[in-house]
């Protein structure tokens, strides 16, 4: 597989969202607007490269029995790495998203690729499948975020383009389940249209 | 031509059909409408018309050009839907909030599950329950009964069980509301207390109650056995403590219980096929509505009640399994 091919087939072919139905808890729950969306995508794609291009570094040393501990360590460290950065450069977003941040280290998107890929593969490698599977979650939980945003308080992006609440019922939970169930239908549907 | 006609059994059929069945219903339904016309007037009317037009629209757009199916609406169902959404909103209600719920009812509680009989949840609750939780401004703003506060024409007003859960929660005691509100059981019974359409009279889903029984379209078991969790338990608490709880009357006369058990929780496709398994759907119905309204943060519970005890039908189903025919 070429460098090119693996960081695309993380968007439509293993989109973890929409293909692989993984990494649900931060979809659902941090997705009320698009950037919401859009910063738990980017923050994840960071944690998701470096943890990749590390544990595929370091795999060979690591004891196949405690693995997954391992893998753990290297995943928070980066994580903390994210929170501080962010606590310093953007409080908002930070605040926003709380609990979510510390979470990455049990998203299991993150998890999977190292166990699946990064201790079998390259450290280059591995860095385009993160950096593939990063935009390809990035993505998903924009185009979330956008869906839920624009049906749930009618904007996109923050700026307004009705005046009053939209169906509210989108910005909360049970919204969240709707509109990705439908985005997977449209996304299946255009998928298996292509022969994918 | 040859008279000897061979076929296999059966011979006899039964005349029933999902068309004429429907249509017993939306008979049964006609008298609360009636009312609902009568008392609400136009606003009524533009209710109900939109909410049936588009049910239908939909079900026939949703089968001719997403599902490429022979279309179902000539089976009635999405008339009914219709109905009892329309019976579910406040008059208030602008025609748009009609059509989201329509879309709701139809478009993902009933066609993305395959269309009728495959439903898990009540399309016309799911609906409900939709716009209740997005437009809360607009579905509870009821528009009140005649002189029901005041004695001004057509005030709006809460509904007598928000009125009470308020009160309560401003610490008054029930007479003092009750008082205070000119609440009256035979109000309660006939037209005059505040609500979503189809919840200002009592004696007009009785009526409907009456006509599905004796045209043995539904069975009593589940409405009954609702009634009597509601009472029972109401009953219950309002001995402990007649200051805080509602006595069993007021719960069953006010809000969704009677519109519910009988329209919605006997819905045929999202209820257990057998007797017993329908008790149990009954009293769960009836249990989780009363905790909604003695103890839950909204004062009416039934819709979610329903929904709730809609995705417990399967389970239900399993451990509730008639007797096959000719088996010990």
């Amino acid at each position: 597989m070429g460098k090119m091919q693996l960081i695309t087939k993380g968007f439509v072919k293993e989109n973890p969202t929409f293909s692989l139905l993984l990494g649900m808890c931060p979809t659902l729950a941090t997705t009320t607007s698009a950037i919401n969306g859009l910063s738990m995508g980017l923050a994840t794609l960071f944690v998701l490269v470096l943890s990749n291009m590390a544990i595929s570094a370091t795999a060979p040393y690591i004891p196949d029995k405690v693995r997954i501990p391992a893998y753990i360590v290297i995943i928070a460290a980066f994580v903390t790495i994210l929170q501080l950065v962010m606590q310093a450069f953007t409080p908002d977003i930070y605040q926003t998203l709380g609990l979510f941040i510390p979470l990455i280290v049990v998203n299991c998107i993150v998890l999977g690729r190292a166990e699946a890929f990064a201790n079998k593969n390259g450290v280059v490698d591995s860095a385009c499948d993160g950096l593939g599977i990063g935009i390809g979650f990035t993505f998903a939980l924009t185009l979330l975020g956008i869906v839920r945003e624009m049906l749930g308080s009618g904007s996109a992006f923050g700026f307004k383009f009705i005046s009053g609440d939209g169906i509210l019922v989108f910005v909360l939970a049970p919204g969240a389940f709707l509109a990705l169930a439908y985005l997977i239908v449209i996304f299946r549907k255009l998928t298996a249209a292509k022969g994918e | 031509m040859n008279k000897l006609l061979v076929s296999p059994s059966p011979h006899i059929h039964s005349k029933t059909s999902t068309r004429s069945l429907m249509l017993d219903v939306v008979i049964a339904l006609l008298p609360s409408v009636i009312v609902s016309i009568l008392f609400y007037g136009w606003s009524a009317v533009t209710i109900l018309a939109s909410s049936v037009i588009f049910c239908v629209l939909l079900e026939y757009l949703i089968t001719r050009y997403l599902l490429r199916r022979p279309n179902t609406i000539g089976d009635w169902s999405a008339v009914v839907t219709g109905i009892i959404l329309a019976l579910n909103l406040p008059s208030t209600a602008p025609w748009w909030v009609a059509m989201i719920g329509a879309v709701v009812a139809i478009g993902v509680a009933k066609m993305t599950f395959g269309g009728l009989g495959q439903n898990v949840f009540n399309p016309a609750i799911t609906g409900r329950v939709f716009l209740l939780i997005s437009f809360p401004a607009i579905m509870t703003t009821w528009g009140g009964a005649k002189g029901f506060i005041g004695g001004v024409d057509a005030v709006s007003g809460a509904t007598p069980l928000g009125i009470v859960k308020e009160g309560l929660a401003q610490g008054m005691t029930l007479d003092q509301i009750f008082d205070l509100n000119n609440f009256s059981y035979a109000q309660m019974l006939f037209v005059n207390i505040g609500g979503s359409a189809g919840e200002i009279s009592a004696l007009a889903v009785i009526a409907g109650f009456i006509y599905l029984l004796a045209r043995k379209v539904i069975r009593p078991y589940i409405t009954l056995s609702v009634l009597l969790t509601v009472a029972v338990f109401s009953g219950i608490f309002w001995l402990i403590d007649p200051s805080q709880y509602t006595d069993p009357l007021f719960n069953l006369l006010t809000g969704g219980v009677l519109l519910g058990s009988v329209f919605m929780a006997t819905d045929y496709v999202t209820s257990p096929m057998s007797d017993k398994g329908g008790i149990i759907f009954g009293i769960g119905i009836g249990l989780i509505t009363m905790l909604i309204r003695y103890f839950g943060s909204y004062p009416e519970g039934m819709s979610f009640a329903i929904l709730i005890m809609n995705s417990t039908v399967p389970l239900i189903n399993k451990f509730c399994k008639q007797k096959k025919f000719g088996r010990a």
